[in-house]
């Protein structure tokens, strides 16, 4: 991902070096290329090749193929039927709506995770002892399952939960709020809950972005005048690029290929709107409706295909302003 | 700001560490910054009591308590502690014995497998130069971004004969994860000098003896990383398990999500709980005892 565009920076940087040496007789070139060749087999790339060709990409070339049949789970025959699926699916509003709903989800995931990371980055950037216990704490949800985290939350917020009992003990009253029944709000709800597991990760990606940070560059500002706020935000995050570039794309990726955490919570609901694509795959898969689940599949693939290598260019450029 | 921006860019003085930011410019700041650096204890513990501690609180609570009192989850202590009457009640429900067998089975052919083979992919990769490799190198790591096709997989899954097999999972797993460990290993290895793999070329070494004896050793901070990471990922997993796997063999989130859906019909939370209990143990404790190295793996494979 990010990372092919660093190779190609590193390549630019290379580029001098190469040209001094293709200016070298020609006999000398292949002969290193031959001892690259003997000393570093093509043979050792084919069983992780094998595996990527028949685990991966296989099924993705599949995904291309049976989007256009009508594969179900109640006839033993396979026919194409052309854009059917593509058609049924945009007629009945739901490509669309999953369409939407997953870029909401996406996009909502990655402020808020990265907001809460940037903000215990920040607050924990100290190395005193209670700060290294509490990074432990935050990192906790990350290792939990997803799901149990789904449960847990569920448990918070359902009418009558302990958030509601809670509310309701201070109020002096009976709180029967539904926190994951509101058919506008929920989607944010579970957003909220997917980057609460995820906040700790983007904080160490920060903590990292914060050590690694040269220190006179710091000490330039605080001689300029700069107070520690606008010191933050003119000197120190715009240094933080790559690590905003690589949470944010991480974020990003994970919540468009998230299940887990809507389906413990909502499964989907209420009124189908929290129903991002990997619900109605695995709705629909339950269904024996196949074809119908690879369709959604094969526009998850392509949703990330569009989305995801334009916004790690954008970010990638940002870090190379600097 | 702009001012102060271009001040901080254009000039190089040696610092004697940004911690002197901290006393601030003017006395104003001073003061605010020592009311700022003592009020900070407090609001990390507030955050971590709040954020972390009230909803791992309620799972141990719930956990400890009886059907009964656990119908309508909350804070309270259970009157009662029932937590172990409640594991063993699950153990025989959600088969704990066979999920965790089941999730052991998977996952450990897989990490070791997908590291292993990614090592090797990645190391020639690094070191080969030419046109062709980086558009290898491109492909390979293309999986870090693009979603497994998880219907597909079950298809062809079930034309190979490997349908619902623990081989077909894990092969699954390696196929998901090979990217992420190319991607790392590959990054790694460019840092690697050759030189330290020609001293033993020089000694009569073929690529293997190389491979095996310089380079894997090396390998090692970088591949206890991607092992956490990867072990994370598959123990959790219930998406691509429920797909491949689902119904055959019992793994533990397979089973959570079993026990749960039938839990939440009945308001078993306290069995819920307890299952969450049971399944995260293992991986929370393991954390916290290696946390120091996992958090400073993590961190430096992070951020290049």
């Amino acid at each position: 991902m990010a990372m092919t565009h660093g190779t190609d920076v590193d390549a630019e940087r290379r580029a001098p070096a190469r040209r001094m040496r293709s200016r070298r007789p020609d006999h000398r070139h292949s002969a290193q290329a031959r001892a690259e060749k003997n000393n570093h087999p093509g043979r050792f790339l084919v069983p992780a090749f094998v595996v990527l060709g028949i685990f991966f990409f296989l099924p993705t070339v599949y995904n291309f193929v049976y989007a256009f049949t009508d594969w179900s789970g109640f006839k033993s025959e396979i026919n194409f039927v052309g854009f059917d699926n593509f058609q049924n699916l945009a007629s009945s509003g739901t490509l669309f709506s999953s369409l939407r709903i997953t870029l909401v989800y996406a996009v909502l995931v990655a402020i808020f995770q990265n907001v809460f990371g940037l903000a215990l980055a920040v607050l924990l950037e100290r190395d005193t002892r209670l700060n290294r216990f509490a990074r432990v704490c935050f990192f906790i949800p990350v290792v939990m399952s997803a799901l149990a985290v789904g449960y847990i939350f569920q448990a918070l917020l359902k009418p009558e939960g302990a958030l509601n009992g809670v509310v309701g003990a201070v109020l002096g009253t009976d709180v029967t709020v539904a926190w994951l029944g509101s058919t506008t709000w929920t989607i944010v709800v579970v957003a909220l809950i997917h980057a609460w597991k995820w906040m700790g990760l983007s904080m160490l990606i920060y903590l990292a972005g914060l050590k690694t940070m040269p220190e006179d560059i710091l000490e330039a500002a605080r001689i300029d005048g700069a107070s520690t706020w606008k010191a933050f935000w003119a000197v120190r995050f715009p240094l933080l690029a790559p690590a905003v570039t690589f949470s944010v794309a991480t974020a990003l990726l994970g919540s468009m290929n998230g299940f887990d955490i809507v389906q413990a919570t909502t499964e989907g609901g209420p009124a189908r709107t929290t129903e991002i694509l990997n619900i109605f795959i695995y709705r629909t898969f339950g269904q024996g409706l196949f074809a119908q689940a690879t369709t959604m599949s094969l526009i998850l693939f392509l949703m990330v295909v569009v989305l995801a290598f334009p916004v790690i260019r954008t970010l990638r450029k940002r870090e190379e302003v600097l | 700001m702009s001012g102060a921006r271009s001040g901080a860019l254009s000039t190089t003085l040696s610092g004697t560490g940004h911690r002197s930011m901290r006393d601030g410019p003017a006395g104003r700041s001073k003061r605010r910054r020592s009311f700022a650096a003592r009020a900070q204890p407090v609001v990390v513990i507030l955050l971590v009591a709040l954020l972390v501690g009230v909803p791992l609180w309620l799972v141990v609570a719930t956990a400890g308590k009886s059907q009964g009192e656990a119908l309508t989850p909350d804070f309270s202590l259970p009157t009662e502690w029932h937590l172990f009457g409640n594991i063993a009640e699950v153990w025989d429900r959600g088969r704990v014995p066979a999920a965790f067998a089941g999730s052991m089975l998977v996952m450990v052919p897989a990490v070791f497998g997908v590291l292993l083979l990614g090592s090797m992919g990645a190391w020639v990769l690094a070191r080969r130069s030419s046109r062709f490799f980086a558009v290898l190198y491109a492909g390979a790591i293309s999986g870090i971004v693009l979603p497994p096709a998880v219907v597909t997989i079950v298809l062809l899954l079930r034309q190979l004969g490997l349908a619902g097999s623990a081989v077909g999972m894990i092969g699954v797993y390696m196929g998901i994860y090979m990217s992420t460990v190319v991607f790392f290993v590959t990054g790694f290895i460019r840092t690697i000098p050759v030189q330290l793999e020609e001293a033993a070329r020089v000694d009569g070494a073929g690529p293997a003896k190389v491979f095996a004896r310089i380079i894997l050793p090396l390998l090692r901070p970088v591949l206890a990383t991607a092992t956490i990471l990867i072990c994370l990922y598959v123990w959790n997993d219930v998406f691509y398990a429920f797909f491949v796997i689902g119904g055959r063999i019992d793994t533990l989130p397979l089973n959570l999500f079993q026990v749960a859906s039938a839990g939440l019909y009945l308001n078993n939370w306290h069995l819920i709980f307890t299952y969450v209990v049971v399944m995260s143990l293992p991986l929370v404790v393991v954390f916290i005892v290696a946390q120091r190295r996992i958090i400073s793996g993590i961190t430096s494979g992070a951020v290049k």
